[in-house]
C-alpha cells in the first residue's frame, strides 16, 4: 500500500446539533476526496446495565427511567412490565389502560420535539439556510403558526403525563404491579376537553407535511433509502401498538419474514454488537448474520410492519403513505411524515380510552412479592422497540439487567444512512455547510435518543475539519 | 404518678423560659417553636448526641454542646443559631452525603426523608466535600423489610428502638469510625436473625430510606412516628 493511506482524509462533525445525546460524525475520504467510510460515535458511557445490580428490583422503574430525561415514561412502563413479569402478576385491567395513555402521552411529546422543534428548521427554513438562524425561534418567525402548533402538542402531551404520573419528568408513578394512583374524574375531563384542539393540530401539520414533502426529492432519495428489514410489536391481529404486542419483522419488500415471535425471547433472534468507534451496540437480526441482519425500528418501521392502526383517521393516513411505495416505505426521510401520522393516531386512541368508564377505576395496582427469577419488559417507545431484561435472586435484588433501547436497533442503519448521504452530498474539494447539515439530518430523521438524558438545542458550536493523517488542518468549517 | 421536679429559668436566644430540671434544651425549645436541626435525636428514645447537628452555644461554656443531651440549668443563655453554627451544620450535614451514596430522586423516601428535608432547611445545594462512593450492599434477606447501607447516617435510633422499645436488641454497630455498620445479631443476614421479632419499630424510626418495607416503589416509603411517646409512656405507667 504504497500512496494510499497517506492521501486519505477524514471530516469530523462534532458535536452532531438538534439532537437528543451527544455524538459526533466521522467521514473518510479517499483518496480522490470521495466519502469512502462514514461512522456515528455516540460519545457518551451511561453504565445503567451494571450498576443497577444489587440494588431492588422496585427501584428498577424509577432508577431505569433516568436513562432519558425525553423519554423516561417509554423506560418506566417497560421497566414495570420487566417488573411484572419478575412478580408473575396479571395488572388490573384499569392499571393497564392508564399505562397505555401514559405511553401515548410521551410518544405525542417526543415525536412533536423531534418534528418541530428539531427537524421542522431544515423543512420551514432549508437545509442550506443560515444555521444562526435555523434553529425552532428561526421557525417561529418564518412560521408562528407552525412553531406555536408544535409547542402546543408537546405542552399537551406534558400536560398528560403531569396529570397522571405527579410532574412531567420522571414521574415515579408506574409501579411494579400497575400504577400508584387511579385517575381522577377532574384530570380525565381535563384531557378529553383538549383533544378536539390536538386532533385539528395533528391533521393541519400532516397535511402542510404532505404539501411540502415535494421539495425534498433529492433527500428522499439518499436519506438512508436503502433495503432493510424493519422490526416492531403487533398486537394478535396485526394492529398498531405501543404497549404490548409481539414481535414481528418485514422484509424491504413488505413481506413477514417472521411474526408472533416472544419479545421474552430476543435474545434468540436479535445480536448486540460492540464497534470498537462508539458506546452504541448495534443489533442485528441474527439469522441474516452481521451486518446483513440490518433492520430500522420506530415510526418508519412500524407502519412498515402493522396492518393497520385500529384508529379511523390514522388508518386513512395509512393507506395514503403505502401508496409512496408499494414495498416497505424505504426511506428514513419518511420517518417524519410517519411520526406525524402516528401523532394522529396517540390523540385519536388517547380518545377511545379516556371515554371508557373503566379508566377511572379505584383498582390499579396488583401487589406480589417476586415469583420469577428473570423478566422481560418490551415497549414501543417513540423510536423503536424497548428492551429490559432483568434476572433477581432470591430476596428480589437485581442480579443482572440487559436493555436494547430503540436507538441501538437503529445503530447500523444510522451509519450506513450517513454514507449514503455523504456519498451523494459531501464533496470534499468544496465543503459547504449544508452538505453536512444533511449528514446531521438523516441521524434526526431517526430521532436518535443518544444519551437518552439530554439535547443539543441546536446553539451548540459545530466544527468540521479536514485532516490529514500526520494530524495536519487542512480545511476547516466552524458553526458559532 | 407526678415526680418531683425543680423548675430552672433559661434564656433561649434571649427569650425567657422556663423548664423541669430533667428537661433538655431541645425539650424546651421543641415545646416552644425554636427550631434546633437534628437527626438522631427522636422523642420517645434516649439522647445519643451522635449526630451533632443541634450544637448549641451556652455562655459560659467554651465549646459547643448538644441541645438534645445537655439538661436545662438556672441561668443558663443558649443562642440556637449564629453563623458558626450554621457553618457548622452545614459541613456535617454535607459530610453525612459524601460518606454513602444519598441517591433521592431513586430512594424509597424521596420526599419523606428526614436528612433530605434538613439539607434543604439548611439551604444545601452543593457538596464541598469529595464523595466517597463506597460500595455497600443491600440486605434484603428478610421476608418484609431491607436496609440499605449506602442510604445509612449511623444514627442510632434503630440500636435504641430496638433495645429500649422493643427489647430485642437485634440491632449494634460493627466497625470502627468511618468503616461503622448497623447489624442484626452477629453481621448476620436480616432474614436469619433469631432475635428479630419481626416488629417493623427501625423501619418507622429511620429517618432515611436505609430500613424500608419491601415492595415500595420510589417515595412510596411513608413512616409513621407518633406510636413511640404513647408506647414508652404506656410502659411507663404499666411498670
Amino acid at each position: 500500500m504504497p500512496d494510499e493511506p497517506t492521501t486519505r482524509k477524514t471530516i469530523l462533525i462534532d458535536p452532531v446539533t438538534r439532537i437528543e445525546g451527544h455524538a459526533k460524525i466521522t467521514l473518510h475520504l479517499d483518496a480522490h476526496g470521495r466519502v469512502a467510510d462514514a461512522q456515528l460515535h455516540v460519545t457518551q458511557f451511561r453504565g445503567f446495565e451494571k450498576f443497577c445490580e444489587g440494588r431492588p428490583f422496585t427501584e428498577m422503574p424509577s432508577l431505569m427511567a433516568r436513562i432519558c430525561g425525553i423519554c423516561p415514561v417509554s423506560h418506566l412502563i417497560a421497566s414495570a412490565k420487566a417488573c411484572d413479569a419478575l412478580m408473575a402478576v396479571r395488572i388490573p385491567r384499569a392499571a393497564e389502560k392508564l399505562r397505555r395513555i401514559f405511553g401515548l402521552a410521551q410518544v405525542l411529546q417526543s415525536h412533536a420535539l423531534s418534528f418541530f422543534h428539531l427537524s421542522s428548521p431544515d423543512f420551514i427554513l432549508g437545509f442550506d439556510s443560515d444555521p444562526a438562524r435555523r434553529h425552532i425561534f428561526g421557525v417561529a418567525a418564518e412560521s408562528p403558526e407552525i412553531a406555536r402548533n408544535g409547542i402546543r402538542l408537546r405542552q399537551f402531551g406534558q400536560q398528560i403525563i403531569e396529570r397522571l404520573g405527579g410532574k412531567r419528568i420522571h414521574p415515579a408513578w408506574v409501579v411494579p404491579g400497575g400504577v400508584s394512583e387511579p385517575l381522577s374524574v377532574a384530570n380525565r375531563d381535563a384531557i378529553l376537553v383538549a383533544l378536539p384542539e390536538m386532533l385539528t393540530i395533528a391533521q393541519l401539520t400532516l397535511e402542510w407535511f404532505k404539501g411540502v414533502t415535494e421539495n425534498f426529492r433529492e433527500e428522499i432519495t439518499s436519506f438512508g433509502n436503502f433495503p432493510t428489514l424493519f422490526l416492531g410489536i403487533v398486537k394478535d391481529d396485526g394492529g398498531l401498538t405501543f404497549y404490548d404486542g409481539k414481535i414481528r419483522i418485514v422484509d424491504a419488500g413488505g413481506y413477514v419474514v417472521a411474526t408472533g415471535l416472544d419479545p421474552a425471547t430476543y435474545n434468540d433472534f436479535l445480536g448486540e454488537k460492540v464497534e470498537p468507534f462508539t458506546y452504541l451496540k448495534s443489533t442485528y437480526y441474527k439469522p441474516k448474520g452481521y451486518p446483513e441482519g440490518i433492520y430500522r425500528v420506530g415510526p418508519l418501521a412500524r407502519l412498515n410492519i402493522a396492518d393497520r392502526f385500529g384508529t379511523r383517521r390514522a388508518d386513512q393516513e395509512m393507506a395514503e403513505f403505502h401508496e409512496i411505495q408499494r414495498t416497505a416505505v424505504l426511506s428514513s426521510f419518511h420517518y417524519h411524515h410517519a411520526r406525524l401520522i402516528e401523532i394522529l393516531y396517540c390523540v385519536e386512541r388517547m380518545q377511545q380510552l379516556l371515554d371508557d368508564p373503566e379508566i377511572l377505576s379505584k383498582h390499579v395496582r396488583a401487589i406480589a412479592r417476586p415469583n420469577s427469577e428473570e423478566g422481560v419488559g418490551v415497549a414501543e417507545a417513540p423510536r423503536g422497540t424497548l428492551i429490559h431484561h432483568y434476572k433477581i435472586d432470591d430476596h428480589g435484588s437485581m442480579r443482572w439487567a440487559n436493555m436494547i433501547i430503540a436507538t441501538g436497533h437503529n445503530g447500523l442503519a444510522m451509519n450506513r444512512s450517513i454514507l449514503q448521504v455523504a456519498r451523494h452530498f459531501v464533496h470534499a474539494e468544496r465543503l459547504e455547510e449544508g452538505m453536512l447539515n444533511r449528514v446531521e439530518a438523516v441521524i434526526r430523521a431517526y430521532d436518535p435518543c443518544l444519551s437518552c438524558s439530554t439535547h443539543a438545542d441546536g446553539r451548540l458550536a459545530l466544527a468540521i475539519q479536514l485532516v490529514a493523517p500526520d494530524g495536519a488542518v487542512i480545511d476547516e468549517l466552524r458553526r458559532k | 404518678m407526678i415526680r418531683a421536679s425543680t423548675i430552672k429559668t433559661l434564656k433561649i436566644d434571649d427569650r425567657d423560659f422556663s423548664a423541669r430540671h430533667d428537661e433538655t434544651i431541645l425539650d424546651v425549645a421543641r415545646q416552644n417553636g425554636i427550631f434546633i436541626p437534628k437527626i438522631c435525636d427522636l422523642k420517645g428514645l434516649s439522647p445519643v448526641g451522635a449526630c451533632r447537628l443541634c450544637l448549641v452555644e451556652v455562655k459560659g461554656s467554651n465549646r459547643l454542646l448538644p441541645a438534645c443531651s445537655t439538661l436545662v440549668e438556672e441561668g443558663m443563655e443558649v443562642t440556637t443559631t449564629t453563623e458558626r453554627l450554621q457553618r457548622y451544620r452545614r459541613n456535617i450535614l454535607e459530610l453525612l452525603f459524601t460518606e454513602r451514596n444519598h441517591v433521592c430522586s431513586v430512594c424509597v423516601s424521596n420526599g419523606h426523608c428526614e436528612l433530605q428535608t434538613l439539607a434543604q432547611k439548611l439551604d444545601i445545594t452543593h457538596v464541598h466535600f469529595r464523595y466517597r462512593y463506597p460500595n455497600l450492599d443491600v440486605d434484603a434477606s428478610h421476608d418484609r423489610f431491607s436496609v440499605d447501607h449506602n442510604r445509612c447516617i449511623l444514627c442510632s435510633r434503630c440500636v435504641r428502638v430496638c433495645d429500649e422499645i422493643e427489647g430485642a436488641h437485634t440491632w449494634d454497630f460493627m466497625g470502627r469510625g468511618i468503616e461503622s455498620l448497623v447489624i442484626t445479631d452477629l453481621a448476620e443476614p436480616w432474614g436469619t436473625s433469631e432475635t428479630c421479632t419481626g416488629c417493623g419499630k427501625c423501619v418507622h424510626v429511620c429517618p432515611t430510606g436505609a430500613l424500608f418495607e419491601k415492595g415500595k416503589s420510589v417515595a412510596e416509603m411513608l413512616k409513621r412516628r407518633e406510636f413511640l411517646p404513647y408506647l414508652t409512656q404506656m410502659r411507663e405507667e404499666h411498670s
